[in-house]
């Protein structure tokens, strides 16, 4: 269990001495909020839904999180390049706490951008219930282990980063986009509501939004079981993935 | 054949018969229709220093990602200690140390921290791992740099830190992967005096891949040569030397592997490899 203790804490440090990529990062949030959430709130306001800062907040914080932590499992592919994979696959440690290592480790770091985030949120406006901090924030750690995992039982078998257009565009930007984070799941389209409710994202907004405003579509505790089910599908299949790594 | 195993604890203050640290059976492996190592068979000895030596592309890191579980074979057995490398990687994993061929540090971590890193995930405790970090960075003339990110160390810097760290468990066996690749011959030499006496002294068995013949002739006890990936020739020094018919070693590694220059193809992927074996065609 130390080992993973270890591979979490590495993951930590190579995130705090990267402090331009912190900066760097809150930089999309920080569009979203302006363009979109300044941009669109008349409209919205004016279609009888209320104030868009409010509805969007969530969904950026859980955007943030998610891109950092998809980003940071995938890192394991720089860790194949640079042969530092090797070294810890040699060492004896069991495949599975590696992948544990580095999700929690690519969690935690998602975690305090996801934070940074939110305080971002409180200047633009955003008004949390400061009482539910603690749901939000296990909805929010829920959402960050998934993709973490994802990212990492995803980078397990991509040996460059040739890949990572595809995955960015094809897996990372509609899990955001169709996960309720910008506009609200009701009333769609079928095709769009059938997305939506298989995404597990859309549980993780929607959690998040429940606990800051109160406001949701899905039952809490179906939420929190979705994203549960969903780690755990996520950590099993990348137990096979890293299992099948050859070096 | 196995009896060894049935005694992985024993003390072995002497080589002793049917005791092996690396036993090799039938080991293939093939990418595509490309084989890299193709069937071979030898067994090194407990305590013994032992140089796999072959041209470029021949299949020794293949061979070594093998024997170090990190590649699964085409085909047949390793026993590394006794345990079967392929059905019991965990356990295999405790009891061999490794230098690779290529750079395996983290940049964006200290030189200590990378050693930490290592210790830790070995499950050396705390009073252990500091103190014998220390004294094996001052082995390879690192103590002023302990606190440097390796993101700023030159080549040869990189290189003494991983064999440091490759020590720094006490493993059984130690595989160094052209160790001593980009170090000047001052560095060269301490390391492997160092190695001489880590071998001497704790019966360490060595398993080394290199192309400085005068190494090999210094340290190795016995000798496998490979090339495309089949084993050419296995003995000690002066049997090869008697068996090619030449003065030195070098010349017989010439005379046995040809004096062609071959594509570098050792730690390419897979795809590359199947190239570079067209272009061999």
């Amino acid at each position: 269990m130390i080992a993973i203790y270890i591979l979490w804490l590495r993951q930590l440090k190579r995130f705090i001495r990267k402090k331009t990529s912190i900066v760097g990062a809150l930089g999309q949030p920080i569009i979203f909020l302006l363009a979109i959430g300044f941009g669109f709130g008349p409209v919205y306001a004016k279609a009888g839904g209320g104030n868009y800062i409010q509805f969007l907040a969530p969904g950026i914080i859980v955007m943030s999180v998610l891109f950092t932590s998809i980003f940071t499992g995938l890192e394991i592919i720089w860790d194949k390049q640079f042969g530092f994979l090797k070294e810890t696959f040699v060492a004896p440690v069991f495949r599975f706490e590696i992948l544990l290592g580095k999700t929690l480790g690519g969690a935690t770091v998602a975690m305090i951008q996801g934070i940074l985030v939110f305080l971002i949120t409180l200047v633009a406006g955003f008004q949390p219930h400061l009482a539910s901090l603690p749901l939000a924030f296990l909805f929010l750690f829920l959402v960050a282990i998934l993709s973490s995992a994802l990212g990492a039982a995803i980078a397990a078998r991509l040996d460059d980063m040739q890949g990572f257009p595809l995955i960015f565009n094809f897996l990372v930007q509609p899990l955001f986009y169709l996960s309720g984070a910008i506009f609200p799941i009701k009333n769609l389209p079928p095709v769009l509501d059938v997305i939506t409710k298989i995404n597990p994202f859309s549980y993780g907004v929607d959690g998040l939004r429940f606990a800051f405003s109160g406001v949701n579509v899905f039952p809490p505790v179906l939420s929190l079981g979705v994203l549960c089910t969903a780690t755990l599908i996520v950590l099993a299949f990348g137990t096979y993935q890293f299992s099948k790594v050859q070096l | 054949m196995l009896i060894a195993h049935l005694h992985p604890h024993k003390k072995y203050h002497k080589i002793q018969h049917m005791e092996y640290s690396i036993e090799i059976k039938n080991l293939t492996k093939k990418f595509g229709d490309f084989t890299a190592v193709n069937d071979i068979s030898f067994n090194v000895k407990k305590g013994e220093v032992f140089a796999f030596l072959g041209p470029n592309g021949a299949g020794k890191t293949t061979t070594i990602k093998m024997l170090t579980t990190i590649l699964k074979p085409s085909l047949g057995e390793v026993f590394l200690h006794g345990h079967n490398v392929i059905e019991n990687p965990h356990q295999t994993r405790k009891s061999f140390g490794i230098v690779f061929q290529d750079p395996s540090l983290d940049n964006e971590l200290t030189a200590y921290e990378n050693m930490q890193f290592h210790a830790i995930l070995y499950g050396l405790k705390k009073e252990v791992y500091q103190q014998r970090i220390i004294s094996l960075l001052a082995l390879v003339e690192l103590s002023d740099r302990k606190d440097s990110y390796v993101k700023n160390f030159s080549g040869g810097m990189k290189r003494r830190l991983e064999i440091a760290r490759g020590l720094l468990h006490n493993p059984k066996v130690l595989f160094l992967d052209e160790p001593t690749i980009g170090l000047d011959p001052q560095t060269r030499n301490h390391i492997w005096a160092y190695i001489n006496n880590l071998n001497q002294q704790e019966n360490v068995t060595i398993f080394f891949t290199t192309h400085h013949m005068e190494e090999v002739e210094r340290m190795a006890k016995m000798v496998a040569i490979i090339d495309h990936g089949k084993i050419l020739i296995t003995g000690t020094i002066e049997e090869i030397i008697k068996k090619a018919g030449t003065k030195n070693l070098e010349d017989a590694f010439i005379s046995l592997t040809g004096s062609n220059i071959r594509e570098e193809a050792g730690n390419v992927s897979k795809n590359q490899m199947r190239i570079s074996n067209k272009l061999m065609r």
